[in-house]
């Protein structure tokens, strides 16, 4: 026990703290763009997901996700955790207690799947959005986690870099997003009615509250408290603050009026783009991979969504799946071994191979995903049927899935 | 000129809007209200207390029109708000003694249209 180190304990523990309010921040950010009568729908579906994921992870998700195996997936030995205890493993984290990396990973494995709800809001089952939501965590996230960041894994022995993120996260929530909305379809009168958002400032509460997360997220990858912490931190609140900046400027010229749901939807944009570089790019790429996420999603989500039609309701794939995608990307341009000596050089720093292993990383993310959440939400459909009734769907999630109301007409 | 009123399921308000605006009625003023009819109600339930609630939530439209418009108004509620099921609304008619545009001083018919 003499190995672990007290200021990296102590950063990990704070940092999972924070990454761990981001659902529920999340759910302010997502609650805030839905109608009425579906806000408590939301809320709930985050705060379930917080609930049942982190017992997923400490029964036998951690273990899929961790433990040696194949390149594919992760072994049974850690199942209930055996065997993970308050001594470091050196694989992962050599100076804090196994137990701090495991608590730490599991508030990402709950945020990812909080993440997909936005896709499909104000339409689908609660029975079946809990029961797709278990097997997703089971059969795409623990996979993919493995692949991407486990001993063995077979993204990870290929070079791919990501630091806290980019394709396990928000890359795999953005594709499954996108393939859900896909199979369930739009919200009745998607084309005719809006649906406006019913409480911008809990929208941007939501946001405050996952920029704040966020420095767990991306400066506790690190996993110790030390420079590369400091570094990732920087380059995390620069990204987001490029970001969110780059999108009110894009707006005001685009529509005439810079508007804070422009401003904090940039944000979120930012932080996505810049989890899987955050620890391997210089403060001035970070202001680049900001200012372009902000292009790439206010495109995607105000011209190509519209054009072909899917009704990605809170744009999870708009803002995760394609920030996400760019973050990616952007890592293999940008890195630099002067950042962080165990990362790699990027296409700008003399090193071409590494924005080639970023798109391989992200193809193998997108298809995997899609493929296996397209499968996942079949059965679930074959199960208990996917989407609500005609009429609750008109009543409100709320009052139907949950016989509760958020607002009064009258006292 | 005739003040129509109704009473409707929150949810039909935007089928109801569609249809007076088919019928090229484009005037009206809505509010949220709660009222009990012949629909029971419905239970909520807060920490497994389970509450009935027969106050329910209602959309009131207030339209005021000449004699012309009063069958096509109707007509285009009934239209964007029926589905056949206790619950769907009401709606009454009552003569409007005077109507008053505040910008022009106009009265009676002018000031309505």
């Amino acid at each position: 026990m003499e190995m672990i180190n007290a200021g990296d304990t102590a950063w990990v523990l704070a940092s999972s703290a924070l990454v761990m309010l981001m659902t529920p921040g999340l759910a302010f950010f997502y609650g805030g763009m839905v109608r009425r009568k579906n806000v408590l729908g939301i809320l709930m579906q985050c705060f379930i997901i917080l609930c049942a994921v982190s017992l997923q992870w400490v029964l036998f998700g951690y273990s899929l996700s961790f433990a040696p195996g194949n390149p594919l997936v992760g072994g049974l030995q850690w199942l209930g955790l055996s065997g993970v205890g308050q001594a470091p493993n050196p694989d992962y984290a050599a100076t804090i207690p196994h137990l701090a990396f495991m608590i730490f990973q599991a508030m990402f494995a709950v945020i990812t799947p909080a993440l997909i709800i936005g896709a499909f809001a104000e339409r689908v089952k609660f029975s079946a959005f809990l029961i797709f939501t278990l097997l997703w965590a089971t059969f795409v996230y623990d996979p993919l986690c493995h692949m991407v960041w486990g001993v063995g894994g077979w993204l990870r022995s290929l070079g791919a870099l990501d630091f806290a993120g980019g394709t396990v996260v928000h890359i795999n929530a953005g594709v499954a997003g996108l393939v859900a909305t896909l199979v369930i379809g739009k919200r009745r009168g998607y084309e005719n009615t809006p649906t406006p958002l019913h409480n911008l400032p809990f929208v941007v509460l939501g946001a405050a509250l996952l920029w704040f997360g966020w420095f767990g997220f991306n400066a506790g990858s690190a996993l110790g408290a030390g420079a590369l912490a400091a570094q990732a931190f920087v380059t995390t609140h620069i990204a987001a603050a490029a970001a969110g900046l780059s999108w009110a400027l894009l707006e005001w010229n685009v529509n005439g009026r810079p508007t804070i749901f422009g401003t904090v939807t940039g944000v979120v944009a930012g932080l996505v783009a810049i989890t899987p570089a955050a620890g391997f790019v210089a403060v001035p790429s970070a202001i680049i991979i900001g200012i372009l996420v902000s292009v790439f999603c206010f495109y995607a989500v105000s011209v190509v969504k519209p054009k072909l039609g899917y009704d990605d309701s809170l744009d999870a794939f708009g803002v995760h799946g394609i920030g996400g995608i760019w973050g990616a990307l952007a890592t293999g341009l940008f890195a630099t071994k002067s950042v962080n000596a165990a990362g790699a050089d990027g296409f700008f720093y003399g090193n071409p191979q590494q924005f080639v292993n970023q798109f391989i990383a992200v193809g193998v993310t997108v298809v995997f995903t899609a493929v296996v959440t397209f499968v996942i939400l079949k059965v679930v459909d074959a199960l208990v049927g996917l989407r609500v009734k005609e009429e609750d769907e008109e009543i409100g999630l709320d009052l139907t899935q949950h016989q509760e109301v958020a607002y009064t007409v009258l006292e | 000129m005739k003040l129509v009123i109704a009473m409707i399921q929150p949810h039909k308000l935007p089928d109801v809007k569609k249809a007076l605006f088919d019928a090229g009625i484009h005037k009206m003023t809505v509010t949220n209200v709660v009222g009990c009819g012949q629909q029971k109600g419905y239970s909520e339930t807060y920490r497994g207390v389970v509450h009935n609630v027969n106050l329910l939530k209602k959309v009131r439209l207030e339209i005021g029109v000449n004699e012309e418009f009063v069958k096509p108004t109707i007509q285009a509620i009934i239209k964007g708000a029926k589905t056949g099921k206790i619950g769907d609304g009401k709606i009454f008619v009552m003569e409007l003694a005077r109507c008053i545009r505040v910008r022009t001083e106009e009265e009676g018919n002018d000031a309505i249209g």
